[in-house]
């Protein structure tokens, strides 16, 4: 028998598929991963410790940066933590308008995930569709809060104003024209033999592994494990709205693909069910001390001013205590362990990474398999390094 | 099970092992004595009735100037019974070292040794401790409270 080394292969951190500054370290038998070791850190920022000096309402601009490609779910996960620290619970217009904005974003991502994706199996054009229709949810987006990917338009108490004229009209114009578009893309998918040779059967991971490794979002479904935090713990009002969860029966990437298409249909569903029932009223809590007091107000009352000044300069106290609080972002489970000392500012800011703790399942995914493979795996993933590596 | 039927059920197998138990905005979050852990995390995951399967979340925190000074803190959640439970052990400032859950929970690998990145904490048992976000080189540990916002 021939005396056969293993070679170590670098890939990454520069490289046209590993999404984002992503380093893995391979060890090959041939085209055969025997290992995988991921490197990461090169995006570590230190937003945690970032946060620590900032007051509650200066840390929203800090999570758009987290999962930069679904900037308003990590907003909103924030201020659900706040929200759950102070006691409070927004009106029923501004937690409508949050689940509207939520499955808009939800959309967005998958979108970029599937034209991404197909593209490093090689398939250049879904790239071109699937950004065509993110870029008219990103100008809805804009016409809301000014920006196309870093929102900041949650606070806490609620939102930062009321939706714009002709948001709605622009809003029902997508939702109406969008799910031809996603049969578009699965006539260049789903049944495409080039994309089921490359995703069926690769990369799988059980149900109860997927657990061990604590795996959420569509990975975790894709893997026939039926939990939703939106069906788990249910906030802003999910449980008003009717939609399927999806699950998968093999966990490999084609299952992870199907899901997170079925995921793009039912949260257009869930868009329109918002728009057809969005309530009128406030969209803000009534409490100055912690929510901004209007422009006009401040000109006209010395108390609105001065809350105002507070609100800005030290911010608003937070009951000492700590919570927990997660949503389901479009990559998983997404949430904010927050310690409070009753001052202003966060004395812990904890993010509950789902990119990151998804991505500790890769080497299990890999082993065993081709160089090609790991590309497909990485893609099914669905990380962002920004939230990896905080 | 409802969340003081949890409680009381791993009062009633370990008494001793609690050292402190409190609930805030309907979450429960029980401290333990270290030389426990282990064993208390075992049963919350195998036990039929609490089937803590799920390791939501692993973090350090730093509680400089208050003594014991570190704080490991878990989230457990059952995917069956739809529940969630924090867990805290305390360490001293001096060396401050626990176990591994690893062998409970495999989602505790990259998590704890982001704990030991940021904060120093030793996780013995843990297969692969080593720095995860920063270099290997590195000085010093950034989350703790006198590490300055600099570095």
């Amino acid at each position: 028998m021939a005396n056969t080394e293993t070679m170590i292969l670098n890939m990454g951190p520069q490289h046209p598929s590993t999404h984002g500054v992503l380093r893995i370290i391979l060890e090959l038998d041939g085209e055969v991963v025997v290992k995988a070791t991921p490197d990461i850190g090169f995006l570590h920022r230190g937003l945690e410790k970032l946060a620590e000096s900032k007051t509650y309402h200066q840390c929203i601009p800090l999570t758009d940066r987290l999962d930069y490609v679904a900037g308003m779910s990590n907003n909103l996960a924030y201020v659900l933590a706040v929200e759950k620290l102070l006691g409070v619970e927004v009106p029923p217009r501004a937690q409508a308008i949050r689940v509207l904005l939520s499955e808009l974003q939800r959309i967005a991502s998958h979108l970029f995930w599937l034209g991404t994706h197909a593209h490093d199996l090689g398939a250049m054009t879904p790239l071109f569709y699937a950004l065509r229709e993110r870029d008219e949810i990103l100008f809805l987006f804009e016409r809301v809060c000014g920006s196309r990917l870093t929102p900041s338009y949650f606070r806490v108490g609620g939102l930062a104003q009321d939706l714009p004229d002709g948001f709605e009209e622009a809003c029902r114009r997508f939702i109406q024209t969008f799910p031809a578009h996603v049969d578009e893309y699965e006539t260049l998918l789903t049944r495409n033999k080039i994309w089921m040779r490359r995703t069926q059967g690769v990369g799988a991971i059980s149900g109860e592994e997927a657990v061990q490794w604590g795996l959420s979002g569509p990975i975790l479904r894709a893997s026939n494990v039926n939990w939703d935090i939106r069906r788990a713990f249910p906030y802003s009002g999910y449980e008003n709205y009717q939609f399927i969860v999806p699950t998968g029966k093999n966990g490999d990437v084609y299952d992870r693909y199907i899901v997170r298409l079925m995921e793009m249909r039912q949260s257009n569903e869930i868009v329109r069910q918002v728009l057809d029932r969005l309530p009128a009223g406030e969209i803000r809590i009534q409490d100055p001390k912690v929510v901004f007091p209007s422009k006009v107000r401040i000109q006209e009352s010395i108390e609105a001013l001065i809350h105002h000044f507070h609100i800005a300069s030290e911010g608003f106290p937070v009951p000492k205590g700590e919570v927990y609080a997660s949503i389901e972002s479009p990559k998983g489970e997404l949430g904010f362990y927050l310690i409070s000392d009753g001052s202003g500012k966060p004395r812990r800011f904890r993010v509950r990474p789902p990119s990151f703790i998804n991505l500790s399942a890769l080497p299990t995914m890999v082993q065993g398999k081709l160089v090609a493979d790991v590309v497909a795996i990485i893609g099914s993933i669905d990380i962002v390094l920004a939230e990896v590596d905080r | 099970m409802k969340l003081e039927g949890i409680v009381s059920k791993l009062k009633e197998r370990y008494p001793q092992a609690i050292v402190e138990a409190t609930t805030f905005r309907e979450e429960s979050t029980l401290g333990l004595r270290t030389e426990d852990l282990l064993e208390v995390c075992r049963y919350l995951r195998d036990d039929p009735e609490l089937s803590f399967h799920f390791l939501t979340d692993l973090c350090g925190v730093d509680r400089y100037p208050a003594e014991p000074r570190f704080e490991v803190v878990y989230h457990l959640c059952s995917l069956k019974t739809k529940e969630r439970l924090r867990l805290k052990v305390f360490l001293p400032e001096a060396s401050p070292a626990l176990p591994s859950v690893f062998s409970v929970w495999k989602a505790a690998d990259w998590l704890e040794r982001e704990a030991y990145d940021m904060f120093g904490i030793a996780f013995t048992g843990h297969p692969d401790l080593r720095r995860i976000l920063l270099t290997p080189d590195w000085e010093g540990h950034p989350l703790r409270k006198d590490y300055p916002l600099r570095g």
